[in-house]
């Protein structure tokens, strides 16, 4: 699935990386504890989230995934945003929770990783 | 063992959360540049970060020294910190000491030593209570899937 659609159907908004949301997604990871993304993920997965530090700007980074979603409407602050910008990873926020988030991605045949 | 190829030692700061993981970033800059695989590129950047992020939270300051042969890379981390107790618990996961600080920064959820473990061809951990921790990783830049 594309980024794009992904962004519509949560009803996100992008913070950075507007012009990469042609890049396709197929595993999804969500955690709020960065080292399990880092257990888990294995490659450009979508990270989900509710951690709007820095920290799992690094995490995406390391662990080398295609774009992050932030959940529950948090917002990262701007040094975050720009940090992402410069690693070249898209940053989207819904006010879905993750639960509703993974239910609907589930759904439209996305898989998570294990 | 290989010829050294390079060698770059880093200075870690403890409790500095906010720089924590730079240098796991500019080693991961460092190894595609280099035309390191992806694989290999990851297991090094994950047991550097996680590393570093162990330094950040628990000890005073370490340093990590990041050495490079023609087919493996070994990570040496030593920190001035509390030690660990019980390695073997250390080792399990979901097993965690951390405080409520590093939970809201998305650490401590007992799953760092047993990825370095994971992602490390060979790790060795050296720990004195009350002196430090020493960890020697070794990943081989070959046979990864």
């Amino acid at each position: 699935m594309k980024l794009r659609d992904i962004k519509d159907i949560l009803h996100c908004d992008v913070l950075t990386g507007e012009d990469d949301l042609a890049v396709d997604v197929q595993y999804v990871v969500a955690s709020d504890g960065m080292s399990e993304i880092l257990a888990f993920a294995k490659s450009k997965e979508l990270m989900i989230t509710g951690l709007t530090n820095i920290q799992a700007v690094r995490t995406a980074d390391i662990a080398g995934v295609s774009a992050v979603v932030f959940c529950r409407g948090k917002r990262p602050d701007s040094r975050v945003v720009e940090f992402a910008k410069n690693k070249k990873i898209p940053i989207l926020v819904t006010k879905l929770g993750m639960f509703d988030i993974c239910a609907i991605l589930y759904n439209k045949g996305l898989k998570g990783v294990s | 063992m290989s010829a050294e190829l390079m060698r770059e030692r880093y200075e870690i700061q403890g409790g500095d959360f906010d720089t924590a993981g730079e240098i796991s970033g500019e080693l991961k800059i460092i190894l595609r540049d280099l035309g390191i695989d992806a694989a290999s590129l990851r297991r090094v950047v994950v047991v550097a970060f996680e590393a570093e992020m162990n330094v950040v939270m628990y000890a005073r300051r370490g340093t990590l020294t990041f050495i490079l042969t023609d087919n493996e890379v070994n990570l040496e981390i030593q920190d001035e910190g509390p030690g660990i107790p019980d390695l073997e618990l250390a080792f399990q996961e979901g097993y965690t000491t951390a405080s409520d600080e590093m939970r809201e920064l998305g650490f401590g959820f007992g799953m760092g030593l047993p990825n370095m473990k994971k992602n490390s061809d060979e790790l060795k951990i050296e720990t004195e209570v009350g002196k430090g921790t020493s960890v020697l990783a070794r990943i081989r830049l070959d046979a990864h899937e």
